[in-house]
């Protein structure tokens, strides 16, 4: 199952290269990873979409935060949260199939960001199913390149107020008190 | 007031309470060597390698429990530490490698004698540090200390570029860091502790299975408490050894690969394991899928990550295993166990052979006859006729309550198997990398570390090769420590996998293999030619002693006459049994009960 971890790390050269050491040699499966400094500019946040079941999933969360590099480390997945992804395409557009890639776009609510002499650039943000969906329907007209942010993730605001925390799922429920590792 | 980095570094050191540091020079480091030069209070220990200084700063710290240091120049020199911080990373052992750089100007240019050991050190540090700004250096320093050796502990690596260690700066070395990605919890969590009492005393068939942790957190004293106060047998892995004494009747000994049979069967019919400090490595549970199957698992460990990794954990808790117990003692109660009790005994009585036995002694099936004498010069090492085992019991009849180092392989395997362990932290022994070379420099750190009790290197004749060149630095420091070469001319273990697996073809283990042997030798014999080197003469020839041993009768006397020397190390060539083997075995890939006893069974 793939799982989104938003994570709060130093600003410290090279924690970048532990975290994605830490998934090549233990063999594990990150899809994209995104960093950008926060309001604290000593702290970066990373997004990290990974794949793995449950055990797995487990054993990443914790050697994370093994790391002393990181700060927090939370899973978004069984929690209400916003994903969001950013594309570049650069489509061959002859001028006479401009108008019908501009209402493609408009469809997926994309932007124009450039027009050349027989090509477009378009800028799309979304899920990442939206943008895979956005782009095969853009196949027809010849993609000259693609390139994807990686996912950003943040979660939801409260809808109610409660003062309990939002339940988390799946094997490791059990282990979650006791363990450093944890949610927000 | 302004000071170098390098004086700032001896500065740290001093208020650690360094008293050792082990190393070896280099160019950028020469700053760094030059303030120790006038530093009375820090003995340097100059090793011939590298890898001995990581590795004696290892023992250092295995004995002790205090973090070992060491220090060595950029390039060559670092990259050379890779296997001691490995080592020592693997079996959690507090250590701080500091490494020279080259200048800041000139990191990553390909500059003389640079490597990116930040980089190469990543995956087998528990952290390290490129210290690029000599305002940050106190800070580095005491987080470095700080992170070795509290929570799991593990070699922490910090790089000192050439000019960060001359830039004149901050005096100031801070007493406390606090590192806000970095809260090892101690405590246990009490309704875990609670419930883990719970099924203790419910349990049926319960097993304490202690591993390295209960030496690291200090928790011997405690966890015997525990047993006498529960009455529960106790199986440790390789790296648990010594957390009860090997001869108390609690004491079932080790389990897996070569553990000892009613540890293996005891732990196959549990219905409780509660384990303290182990990672559930491969070595000791065999085949996951018929690893302790009917039981119930408790997990006490200080890191998460070994919880429920290879094996499901109904009660886990996180947590420093002498805090944990010193909250988990006072709700123990003794379950009633006659009935496993006796089951156990029984299986203490199927299978009657030595390896089982861990208190006095080995059958000592009647004496073998000696062998005829060999034609070869007496000065030569020749076929060896000693067994192991025995070499071994005698070693511990003499010096019982030695700290007992060991190589990787055979010897590692026999010294856990007929070594009495008594007293926590005096077995030091590479448990989870499996270095070969470990143990003669890790005795080194130990005896240093030690200097009233005896050190002694249980090797091979292949280990031994490995890190031989620290005989010149036990020499010079006068370190007494006995290193017994259990020499049977085979890299031994690998030898007995190519008996067992691989039909007797012993591709590249023959240490003899010279001019006229056969392309593919059927086995050892007369036929063989000498052995290089002579052990002997070896030591001699660094200023050790050496003495040979051929015949039973001539153990005990060899080691009364190491025992004689406290000013210099000896080595003991223990002529042994070429093709004596390790059982029992459990096979790579099988369950704890499918052991093998003798060579006739290997399936």
């Amino acid at each position: 199952m793939t799982h989104v971890l938003s994570m709060l790390v130093e600003n410290h050269q090279g924690v970048l290269s532990r975290i994605a050491g830490l998934f090549s040699g233990r063999g594990y499966n990150l899809e994209s990873i995104t960093a950008g400094v926060t309001t604290d500019p000593q702290i970066t946040r990373i997004t990290l979409v990974c794949k793995g079941d449950d055990n797995v999933i487990d054993q990443i969360k914790k050697q994370l935060n093994k790391l002393i590099d990181i700060i927090k480390v939370n899973d978004l997945s069984p929690l209400p949260s916003l994903h969001r992804e950013l594309a570049l395409i650069k489509v061959l557009a002859k001028p006479n199939l401009r108008g019908e890639i501009f209402q493609v776009a408009d469809v997926f609510r994309a932007r124009v960001l450039d027009v050349g002499i027989d090509s477009m650039v378009l800028e799309v943000t979304g899920s990442s199913d939206k943008i895979d969906n956005f782009i095969a329907v853009l196949q027809p007209y010849v993609i000259r390149e693609v390139a994807r942010s990686g996912l950003i993730s943040m979660e939801r605001g409260k809808k109610q107020n409660s003062t309990q925390p939002p339940k988390r799922k799946g094997a490791s429920e059990k282990l979650n008190a006791d363990y450093k590792v944890s949610i927000a | 007031m302004k000071i170098s980095g390098a004086e700032l570094f001896v500065k740290a050191l001093k208020a650690e309470g360094v008293e050792h540091l082990f190393g070896f020079p280099g160019g950028v480091v020469i700053p760094v060597f030059d303030t120790l030069y006038s530093e009375p209070d820090i003995k340097v220990i100059l090793t011939r390698h590298e890898q001995g200084a990581v590795h004696a700063a290892d023992g250092y710290a295995r004995s002790t429990g205090r973090t070992g240091v060491c220090l060595v120049t950029s390039g060559p020199g670092a990259t050379n530490t890779v296997t001691g911080i490995a080592t020592a990373n693997f079996d959690s052992v507090p250590i701080v490698c500091f490494t020279g750089q080259v200048s800041r100007s000139m990191i990553g240019n390909d500059a003389f004698q640079e490597a990116d050991i930040v980089g190469i050190t990543r995956p087998i540090t528990k952290h390290n540090y490129l210290v690029l700004d000599r305002k940050d250096l106190g800070r580095i320093l005491k987080e470095a200390f700080t992170i070795a050796n509290s929570g799991r502990p593990g070699p922490v690596l910090v790089d000192l570029p050439k000019d960060v260690i001359l830039e004149k700066g901050d005096d100031e070395y801070p007493a406390k860091v606090s590192i806000r990605g970095y809260n090892p919890i101690l405590k246990g969590h009490p309704n875990q502790i609670k419930k883990a009492a719970g099924v203790l005393k419910k349990a049926k068939k319960p097993l304490f299975y202690v591993g390295g942790g209960i030496h690291i957190a200090g928790a011997a004293d405690v966890f015997r408490r525990a047993v006498k106060k529960t009455g529960v047998p106790v199986i440790h892995s390789l790296m648990g050894i010594g957390a009860i004494p090997g001869d108390d009747p609690l004491c079932l000994g080790m389990l897996g690969m070569h553990g000892s049979y009613i540890a293996n069967m005891a732990v196959s019919h549990a219905d409780l394991l509660f384990a303290i400090g182990n990672r559930f490595d491969d070595r000791a549970t065999g085949d996951l899928a018929k690893f302790a199957p009917d039981a119930n698992i408790v997990h006490i460990d200080q890191d998460p990550v070994s919880i429920s990794r290879n094996v499901p954990v109904e009660v886990p808790i996180v947590g420093d295993a002498g805090q944990v117990l010193e909250q988990l003692l006072p709700l123990l109660d003794a379950p009633s166990i006659e009935d496993w009790i006796e089951q156990i005994e029984g299986w203490r009585s199927e299978h009657p052979l030595q390896i089982q036995v861990r208190g006095e002694i080995a059958p000592e099936i009647a004496a073998v006859e000696e062998p005829a004498a060999k034609k070869q010069d007496a000065s030569q090492p020749s076929i060896g006729h000693l067994r192991p085992d025995r070499v071994i019991r005698a070693i511990c009849r003499k010096f019982p309550d030695a700290i007992i180092a060991t190589e990787v392989g055979q010897n590692q395997m026999w010294a856990s198997q007929f070594f009495t362990f008594r007293h926590p932290r005096s077995m030091l022994t590479s448990g989870g990398l499996g270095t070969m070379g470990y143990g003669f420099p890790a005795a080194i750190g130990a005896q240093i570390a030690n200097p009233d009790k005896r050190v002694i290197d249980i090797a091979g004749d292949g280990s031994i090769q490995m890190n031989i060149q620290e005989l010149a630095t036990a020499v010079q420091n006068k370190l007494p420590v006995i290193v017994a070469i259990l020499n049977n001319g085979y890299l031994g273990m690998v030898r007995q996998w190519q008996e067992l697996f691989f039909h007797r073809r012993y591709s590249s283990t023959c240490l003899m293999t010279g001019d006229g042997c056969p392309p593919e030798c059927k086995g050892p014999g007369d036929h063989c030619p000498v052995y290089h080197p002579d052990f002997v003469k070896l030591a001699e020839a660094y200023g050790a002693v050496g003495l040979r041993v051929a015949r039973d009768s001539d153990i005990e006397g060899a080691l009364a006459e190491a025992g004689r020397i406290t000013d210099r190390p000896i080595f003991i060539d223990f002529l042994v049994e070429r093709e004596f083997n390790v059982f029992p075995m459990v096979a790579p890939g099988a369950g704890n009960t499918e052991m093998i006893f003798s060579e006739g069974e290997e399936s």
